[in-house]
């Protein structure tokens, strides 16, 4: 039986000066159905969903709700017509309630009844089955559950179509599994959700259409069932799997028998519990496990991000003490930060400037880096890395994820560390440049650099480490090498299966 | 004329956009008011020496002090996202230590001056590092921080001196604060020239300018590439601090006495204002001190163009108000994407309209 369609868009067309940023896209969702939306970085996902939302107008094309045309001129429009956006970055106010939240700004003008509010959003919450009170400040909620607060919003405002861009990608697992639980119930309610996300594993587990953009054409829409992952992945990139048959070859590496590089005994900061820690020359090791087990936290403590409270720590068999970036940064450690918002680019700054800036701090204060050096760097990096930038003079801020963090890779390169951390480099960014980060991983590796490389996606350290550290509740748990280098075991280890 | 659009740069001024029309635009309307506005002559003043005098002069003269403090206050803002509100009482300060050495002495040389100078600098850099260091390490709001001395500097200046207006009458003090012998262009004029040099050759020899940039940018990310952010705020305000103690030692030497109560007074709100009207964003970050000193000039400029117009010495602030709404206005982020969306449009027209 056909379902009857929803939401309907059709010819989408929109150019910006010098790109075409959609063609000819049609794009279709059905009541009831969690659809998701694929590409990578420059696919056109966002211009989409920026038409449909009424923040962009599209060049030429019909949307259609209900099976009648509608013309969205405006978010306002948008909401009007029944379609609610819940973005990757909260738009709430954490100072405020939940109830003032979910009511701000929509009725009532200047004199609310609070009472009424908060009953009411107690309601819906409970509906829902959101764990948060209307009274309760929204700050005082859990990422996951201000997300769900605003779904809450979107719903209470009878939204038919709700779509939700990267809602996923600051929640630990736990959080994930609630919002698709209530993904799940919005859907047998006749909500149509568009779902936008980096994260593989979760379209499969949660979706039920697939619908793939790249370079701004539509490839393709597919039934989730009947498009095996590796096949989605090669259509949003559009091209063979070769590449990532090259990583599965180099996967589940051997030991290396190098001289230890970095030793860390005891080594606690304010955020951390006291650990021992060590990696080799050449050695490419990760730190896993939940959000919050204390991975990110215990490598801030070896580059001195946290205030360091104690330990050894020795380099190249010498004593060091690493109490601030800088002196981590002398003694050859370079450290990309989990955060790349709030801890890696300086946004209005240019391209250049990004990628010399450790290495003008290293250099000192009375050292200034010349203009013309300057730009030789920097364009020998854009090179490199493959940069996608107008000119080494645009301001990094108004480049895609991808390539600010690419910008922020050349900025460590640059200084030539012996040792470099990586914590979550791949977050939020298009699967062709996750590859090429992985790939260079390896190749530091084979160069004699030691690497430390966190990701939340569990197969890519699989693919790159050859230890693995396995943290849970701030305590090391494990250490996996060698065999036991498997999804399996890994889960295993950050459950607490090592007592079966 | 095509060939001329297309070899502007791309972008044309940037930030400097709005503080060049505004200079250009003040020029044109005083040329229109009055043809001989900014004609200069050559007269001899009291000590028979050549010098420049004219309308002209005496704008770029009178804004020498705010031109000084607009440089250290850019600095503070794109480091710290907040202002100095301090800087005259500070100023005041200066001048008295200033004074207070040059008379501790039997007679005033330029040996004593050098002397006096040095600590009049030293002391405002040492309320500068006060400042700083409730900014920087104990983590102030820059205005709360700077509130203190700002209430407070003048009862020091006053203490100072015991009281007293001492006067110094000397040469020397006279050459600083209007012309020197010889040289036909007032002496604030060619400080003015000094600092705004010394702080390019320091922006040249340091990083300073990055890593000024970076910190109010992103605090954070600068303290997570290593750079010593509670230093490069304090540095700021000390740089300021000179700024301060050179201002305050023009102003007590144009008139040859200092005076806590009035020297400099109201002088911060100017200073911050010719930050802003520079294109500099006074929530910190990418900064250009070129802007913010010709936005000293140009609220000089707007003064005695305001003075010339016979408008009363207490309506000039009114409109000054009215003038510096227009300015802030136009230079906002708002007005700035309605006219580059307008700028597209026509673009786009032309570009149609070769076609045809």
């Amino acid at each position: 039986m056909q379902e009857r369609a929803l939401l309907e868009m059709r010819g989408i067309k929109k150019r910006f000066p010098g790109v075409r940023a959609l063609h000819n896209v049609d794009f279709t969702l059905r009541k009831g159905e969690i659809h998701a939306l694929m590409g990578e970085n420059g696919a056109g996902k966002s211009t989409l969903i920026k038409i449909l939302t009424g923040v962009y107008q599209m060049d030429e094309g019909n949307v259609y709700v209900d099976g009648e045309a509608v013309a969205i001129h405006s978010p306002q429009d948008a909401q009007n017509t029944g379609i609610s956006t819940v973005y990757q970055e909260i738009t709430l106010c954490p100072n405020l309630t939940v109830a003032e939240n979910m009511f701000i700004g929509r009725e009532g003008g200047a004199f609310v009844n609070q009472k009424e509010y908060r009953k009411r959003a107690d309601e819906q919450l409970q509906n829902l089955g959101i764990p948060a009170r209307g009274a309760q400040m929204l700050g005082s909620c859990s990422l996951a559950v201000q997300q769900m607060v605003a779904i809450a919003r979107a719903v209470d405002m009878q939204c038919k179509v709700l779509i939700l861009d990267e809602p996923t990608s600051s929640l630990d697992d736990k959080e994930v599994n609630m919002l698709f639980g209530l993904m799940r119930d919005l859907k047998s309610k006749g909500v149509g959700i568009i779902f936008v996300t980096h994260f593989l594993e979760q379209v499969y587990e949660v979706s039920d259409r697939i619908t793939v953009l790249r370079n701004g054409e539509l490839v393709g829409e597919y039934l989730t069932e009947d498009l095996p992952q590796v096949q989605l992945v090669a259509k949003m990139m559009g091209k063979s799997l070769d590449e990532l048959s090259d990583l599965e070859e180099i996967g589940s590496r051997e030991a290396v028998a190098g001289e230890v590089f970095y030793e860390a005994e005891g080594l606690a900061s304010e955020e951390t519990n006291p650990f021992n820690f060590s990696i080799r020359k050449g050695e490419v090791n990760g730190f896993t496990g939940l959000l919050g087990s204390g991975r990110s936290e215990s490598v801030r403590a070896i580059f001195g991000a946290d205030k360091v409270t104690g330990g050894k720590v020795n380099i190249n068999g010498k004593e060091v003490k690493i109490s601030r970036p800088i002196d981590a940064m002398k003694s050859g450690i370079g450290y990309l930060a989990e955060d790349r918002k709030r801890d890696g680019i300086i946004a209005d700054l240019s391209v250049r400037e990004n990628i010399i800036l450790a290495l003008q701090v290293m250099n000192g204060f009375f050292k200034p880096i010349s203009r013309s050096e300057s730009e030789a760097f920097a364009d020998e990096y854009i090179k490199a890395l493959k940069i996608k930038t107008a000119s080494s003079e645009t301001p990094v801020g108004s480049l895609s994820g991808g390539n600010q963090q690419k910008v922020i890779l050349a900025r460590w390169l640059l200084t030539h560390p012996d040792y470099l951390i990586l914590d979550e480099p791949t977050r939020g960014i298009d699967v062709g440049t996750k590859l090429e980060i992985q790939k260079l991983v390896l190749q530091l590796a084979k160069e004699g650099v030691s690497v430390t490389f966190i990701s939340s996606e569990v197969e890519e350290m699989l693919r790159t480490c050859s230890r693995l550290i396995v943290m849970r509740d701030r305590h090391i748990v494990g250490e996996l090498k060698g065999q036991d280098l498997n999804q399996a075991q890994v889960m295993k280890t950050i459950a607490g299966g090592e007592a079966e | 004329m095509k060939e001329n659009l297309k070899k502007m740069p791309k972008g044309g001024l940037g930030q400097l956009t709005i503080p060049v029309i505004a200079v250009a635009l003040l020029v044109i309307f005083n040329l229109i008011r009055d043809p001989g506005f900014f004609s200069i002559s050559i007269t001899h003043n009291n000590y028979g020496n050549a010098v420049l005098a004219g309308n002209l002069i005496s704008i770029i003269n009178g804004a020498s002090e705010l031109a000084i403090l607009a440089i250290g206050m850019t600095l503070v803002t794109a480091a710290t996202k907040g202002q100095d509100i301090s800087v005259g009482a500070a100023a005041a300060i200066a001048g008295s230590v200033f004074v207070k050495v040059l008379k501790s002495g039997a007679d005033i040389t330029g040996g004593t001056v050098i002397l006096a100078f040095i600590c009049a600098c030293i002391v405002a850099m040492i309320f500068g590092a006060f400042n700083g260091t409730l900014v920087a390490v104990f983590n102030i709001q820059p205005m709360i921080a700077t509130l203190i001395l700002y209430t407070c500097g003048r009862s020091i200046a006053y203490w100072i001196n015991g009281g007293a207006t001492p006067t110094v009458t000397s040469p020397i003090i006279n050459a600083i604060g209007s012309f020197a012998p010889g040289i036909p262009i007032p002496m604030p004029v060619i400080i003015v020239i000094v600092v705004a040099i010394l702080f390019k050759l320091l922006f040249h020899f340091t990083s300073l300018e990055i890593l000024t940039q970076s910190v109010g940018i992103n605090q954070s990310a600068a303290r997570l590439n290593g750079i010593n952010t509670t230093f490069i705020k304090l540095l700021s305000f000390i740089l300021l601090g000179c700024c301060v103690s050179v201002a305050g030692i023009i102003g007590v030497s144009r008139l040859g006495l200092i005076n806590h109560e009035t020297l400099l007074l109201d002088v911060e709100m100017d200073a911050i204002l010719a930050v802003a009207i520079g294109g500099n964003s006074l929530g910190g970050g990418k900064f250009k001190i070129s802007g913010s000193i010709i936005g000293a000039y140009v609220i000089q400029m707007l003064t005695i163009t305001l003075y010339a117009m016979k408008v009363s010495s207490t309506d000039v602030k009114a409109y000054k108000a009215i003038v510096i709404v227009l300015l802030v206005v136009i230079g906002s982020p708002v007005v700035k994407e309605r006219f580059e969306k307008l700028m597209k449009k026509r673009k786009a027209l032309l570009k149609g309209g070769e076609k045809a």
